[in-house]
C-alpha cells in the first residue's frame, strides 16, 4: 500500500534577529542603513545579530491511510512547525512532502470567527475557511448545531455568547470536516471537562469509524494513548523515534526524567508585550529531588514591554500521562493579582505547597488577559520523590496527596 | 470523488496552477467579501445607506467650498455632478486600496492557521469595493437625470473599461502595499497621508484643463485617465481620449503584473512574520 503522507529531508529554517521582534519597522531599516553606511566610511565591522536557527531538520516518516498517529515531543521540539507545513502555512526550506488526499487542518478552534456575526452566519464562514463548500455546510448544518448545543442562540452575534458555547460551536463546525487526512493541534485543551469528554469522544469516532487519518500533537498523554496506535516523538527538530505509541510514550517520559530541573529559557519574541523568559526550580542543593510534602519554589522571569493591565498568571501541573492535576492561580492569592504593571524585567517566585505525590510532573506557566493569552510556556519538569519512611507505597496512588489533619475524637 | 495529491515543497513563485487555484477557491472568495459586507452594514446604523451617504455628503461639501465658493471651473458642467463622476471612481480607489494594503495584517489570525491561496484576501476586498461603487452609481443616475444628461451610448463601453482599469490600478498597487506591509509595519501609518495627496494630483476636484501644457504630468497617474474620460463620456466634457484609455489599461495591467509578483514573492514567509 503506497502511504497517505511520505515526508523526506523536511527542514525548516528561521533566521532571528537578536533583540527584535519577527517584523520591523521601515524606519529601523532606514536609519540602520544608514548607520551601516556611515560604518563602511569608518571601516569598521559591526558583528551580524542574525542567528540562524532550523525549527527542523531532516525529518521523514510515512503514514498509511487510516493510522491514527499522535506528535508528542517538549516545547520548542518542533512539533507546531511540522503541523505548520503538513497544513501548507508556511514551505518547508528543505525537502518534501507527498500527500495523497485532501488535508484539514485543526490548529486553533474558531479560526475566522466574527464577533459581529451571528452562530449561523459563523458556521457558514468557519466552514468555508476550513475548507468546506456550501453545499457541504448546509447538509450538516443541523448535526453542527446540535452538536454544539446552541439552537436557541442562531441568530445571536457571537459576541454575546458565554466562553463555552463560542468554544462548542467553534469545535462542532471543525468535527464536521470531512477531510482524507485530519491535522490537529492541541485543541481539546479548551471547554469543560464534560465537553473536553465529548471531543475525544467525536475524534475516537472519526478515526476509528471513517477510517480517517488523523494527526494528533497533544501534551495529553492520556488523551494520545487513547486515540492513536502509533506516535512520533520528535526532538530538538528531529525525528527520536517512530513506533507503536506505549513505547513512543515512555521514551518521551525517559526524555523528560532526565531533564528534571533543568532551568528552560526562552528564545524572547519581541512581539509579545508580556512573556516568559524563563522556568527554574529552586530546591535544596544537597537533595538529589524534591521529597513528598515538602514545598518549593519555582521562579518565573518575565519580561513586559510595555505597560499591561489586568493580566494574570496561572502555573498549571500536569502529571506523567499528561492529565492536568493542579492549577495554581494568581488570582486566587492576590487581590491586586490583575493590578497595573509596568515594563520591565521581573522574577516572579512562587511557592508550591507540597502536595503532589511521588512522580514526575510538568510545569505549564500561561499569562492571560480576559480571553486572549499573552504567552504561554511549559516543558519545566520535576521529579517528586518519595521520602517518607512509612511501609505502604505511595507512588501509583492519586497525583495529589495534599497533608490533613488527622484527629481521633 | 478525485482523488487530490498535493506535494509540499520549497515554494516556487508563480505557476499557472495558482490560478486554478484561486479558481477552486472562488466560494472562499466570496464568503470574504460577504462577511467584509455584512460587518460593515451591522456595524453602522444606517447600515447599507452608509454607501450612499458617504459619497453624496463628501460631493455636498466640496461643491460648496470648491464649486460655489472657490469657483474652481468644471469644464462647463455643473459642479456637483462634475465632482461626483470624479469623486465615484476616487472613491473606489481609495477604499480599495486602504483596505487591500492592510488585508493582510486584519486577517493574521486567519494567516497563521489555514491554508487557502492568500490572493483571495486582497481580491475580495476590492470586490467589496465594486458593490459600493455599484450602490454609489445610483445617486450618479439620479444627478444625471435631474439636471438633464443623456449619456452618450459609448459610455455604456467606457465605464466598464474604466472600472477595470481603477480595478487593476487600485489592486495592483495595493498588492504590493499590502507585501510592504506584513514587512513593515509603520508603512499603513503613512499610507492615509499618501491616499490625501494622491487626492489633491488627480483631477477629481478640479478640471485637467487647468494644468495646461503641464498636464502630461498629470497623465502619469492612471487615475487621471480614468476620471477624464468618466466625465467625456457621462457629461461630454471633452472628447474621448481613445489612446489615454488604451496606455491607461495597458499601464495598470502592468502595475497588477508587478503587483502580484511581489505579492507571490512575500506570500513564502507571511506566516513566518506574522
Amino acid at each position: 500500500m503506497t502511504p497517505i503522507i511520505t515526508a523526506s529531508g523536511i527542514g525548516k529554517k528561521y533566521t532571528l534577529n537578536k533583540n527584535q521582534g519577527s517584523y520591523v519597522a521601515l524606519r529601523d531599516v532606514l536609519t540602520s542603513f544608514g548607520t551601516r553606511a556611515a560604518d563602511i566610511f569608518r571601516r569598521t565591522k559591526k558583528s551580524s545579530t542574525k542567528e540562524i536557527f532550523w525549527a527542523l531538520q531532516d525529518v521523514g516518516f510515512t503514514i498509511n491511510k487510516g493510522e491514527v498517529v499522535g506528535i508528542i515531543g517538549r516545547n520548542g521540539a518542533g512539533k507546531s512547525t511540522l503541523l505548520k507545513i503538513l497544513s501548507q502555512i508556511t514551505p518547508p526550506t528543505t525537502g518534501e512532502i507527498m500527500i495523497r488526499g485532501r488535508v484539514g487542518s485543526l490548529l486553533e478552534v474558531g479560526t475566522g470567527f466574527h464577533p459581529e456575526l451571528s452562530g449561523r452566519e459563523n458556521i457558514y464562514l468557519n466552514g468555508a475557511i476550513l475548507g468546506m463548500s456550501r453545499k457541504e455546510i448546509t447538509t450538516k448544518f443541523n448535526d453542527i448545531v446540535q452538536f454544539a448545543d446552541v439552537e436557541k442562540f442562531l441568530d445571536t452575534p457571537v459576541k454575546y455568547y458565554s466562553s463555552g458555547m463560542y468554544v462548542r460551536l467553534a469545535f462542532s463546525v471543525a468535527a464536521h470536516m470531512e477531510p482524507d487526512i485530519l491535522i490537529i493541534d492541541e485543541v481539546l485543551a479548551v471547554g469543560d471537562a464534560e465537553f473536553q469528554k465529548k471531543c475525544i469522544g467525536k475524534m475516537d469516532e472519526i478515526a476509528r469509524k471513517d477510517g480517517r487519518t488523523v494527526l494528533f500533537v497533544s501534551h495529553n498523554m492520556a488523551a494520545i494513548q487513547q486515540l492513536c496506535k502509533s506516535a512520533i516523538l520528535l526532538e530538538q527538530g528531529q525525528v527520536k523515534m517512530q513506533g507503536p505509541v506505549k513505547e513512543v510514550i515512555d521514551a518521551y517520559i525517559g526524555l523528560a526524567e532526565s531533564s528534571a530541573y533543568t532551568d528552560i529559557l526562552f528564545e524572547p519574541d519581541a512581539s509579545k508585550k508580556m512573556e516568559i523568559t524563563a522556568m527554574k526550580v529552586s530546591k535544596d542543593a544537597n537533595e538529589a529531588s524534591i521529597g513528598v510534602m515538602k514545598d518549593f519554589i519555582i521562579d518565573i522571569d518575565m519580561t513586559l514591554r510595555e505597560k499591561v493591565e489586568g493580566a494574570f498568571i496561572s502555573i498549571i501541573f500536569f502529571d506523567q500521562d499528561g492529565r492536568r492535576c493542579a492549577d495554581f492561580m494568581e488570582i486566587d492569592t492576590d487581590e491586586n493579582a490583575t493590578k497595573e504593571r509596568l515594563a520591565g524585567d521581573y522574577t516572579l517566585s512562587v511557592t508550591i505547597p507540597g502536595i503532589f505525590n511521588a512522580g514526575l510532573y510538568t510545569v505549564m506557566v500561561v499569562i492571560e488577559k480576559g480571553q486572549e493569552t499573552l504567552d504561554k510556556k511549559d516543558g519545566l519538569v520535576i521529579r517528586i520523590t518519595d521520602t517518607t519512611a512509612h511501609p505502604y507505597p505511595i507512588q501509583g496512588r492519586a497525583p495529589l496527596m495534599p497533608h490533613a489533619t488527622w484527629n481521633y475524637q | 470523488m478525485k482523488t487530490h495529491s498535493v506535494t509540499i515543497r520549497p515554494k516556487k513563485l508563480f505557476s499557472f496552477s495558482d490560478l486554478q487555484e484561486i479558481w477552486e477557491y472562488r466560494e472562499l472568495l466570496y464568503f470574504f467579501a460577504w462577511r467584509d459586507i455584512k460587518v460593515r452594514y451591522k456595524q453602522t446604523a444606517i447600515g447599507i445607506l452608509w454607501a450612499v451617504f458617504q459619497p453624496f455628503v463628501t460631493m455636498v461639501v466640496f461643491s460648496l467650498f470648491f464649486g460655489s465658493l472657490l469657483q474652481v471651473s468644471s469644464d462647463g458642467v455643473p459642479y456637483p455632478i462634475f465632482v461626483y463622476t470624479g469623486l465615484l471612481f476616487w472613491q473606489f480607489f481609495s477604499t480599495a486600496l486602504s483596505d487591500t494594503s492592510t488585508v493582510l495584517i486584519t486577517n493574521q489570525q486567519i494567516i497563521t492557521k489555514v491554508y487557502f491561496p492568500r490572493l483571495l484576501l486582497p481580491l475580495s476586498s476590492v470586490l467589496t469595493k465594486v458593490i459600493d461603487f455599484g450602490i454609489a452609481a445610483i445617486i450618479l443616475v439620479g444627478m444625471m437625470l435631474y439636471y438633464g444628461f443623456t449619456p452618450h451610448l459609448i459610455s455604456l463601453v467606457v465605464l466598464p473599461l474604466l472600472l477595470v482599469i481603477t480595478f487593476m490600478a487600485s489592486s495592483g498597487l495595493g498588492l504590493i502595499l499590502a507585501a510592504i506591509n506584513v514587512k513593515y509595519r509603520d508603512v499603513r501609518y503613512a499610507l492615509p497621508f499618501f491616499i490625501q495627496i494622491l487626492l489633491f494630483v488627480t483631477p477629481v476636484i478640479y478640471p485637467a484643463s487647468i494644468a495646461g501644457k503641464y498636464s502630461w504630468l498629470l497623465a502619469l497617474n492612471p487615475m487621471m485617465g480614468v476620471i477624464q474620460s468618466a466625465r467625456a463620456s457621462v457629461l461630454g466634457t471633452t472628447t474621448l481620449n481613445w489612446t489615454l484609455i488604451g496606455i491607461s489599461l495597458v499601464a495598470t495591467f502592468i502595475l497588477l503584473l508587478l503587483g502580484i509578483y511581489i505579492f507571490k514573492k512575500t506570500e513564502r514567509y507571511f506566516a513566518d512574520i506574522m
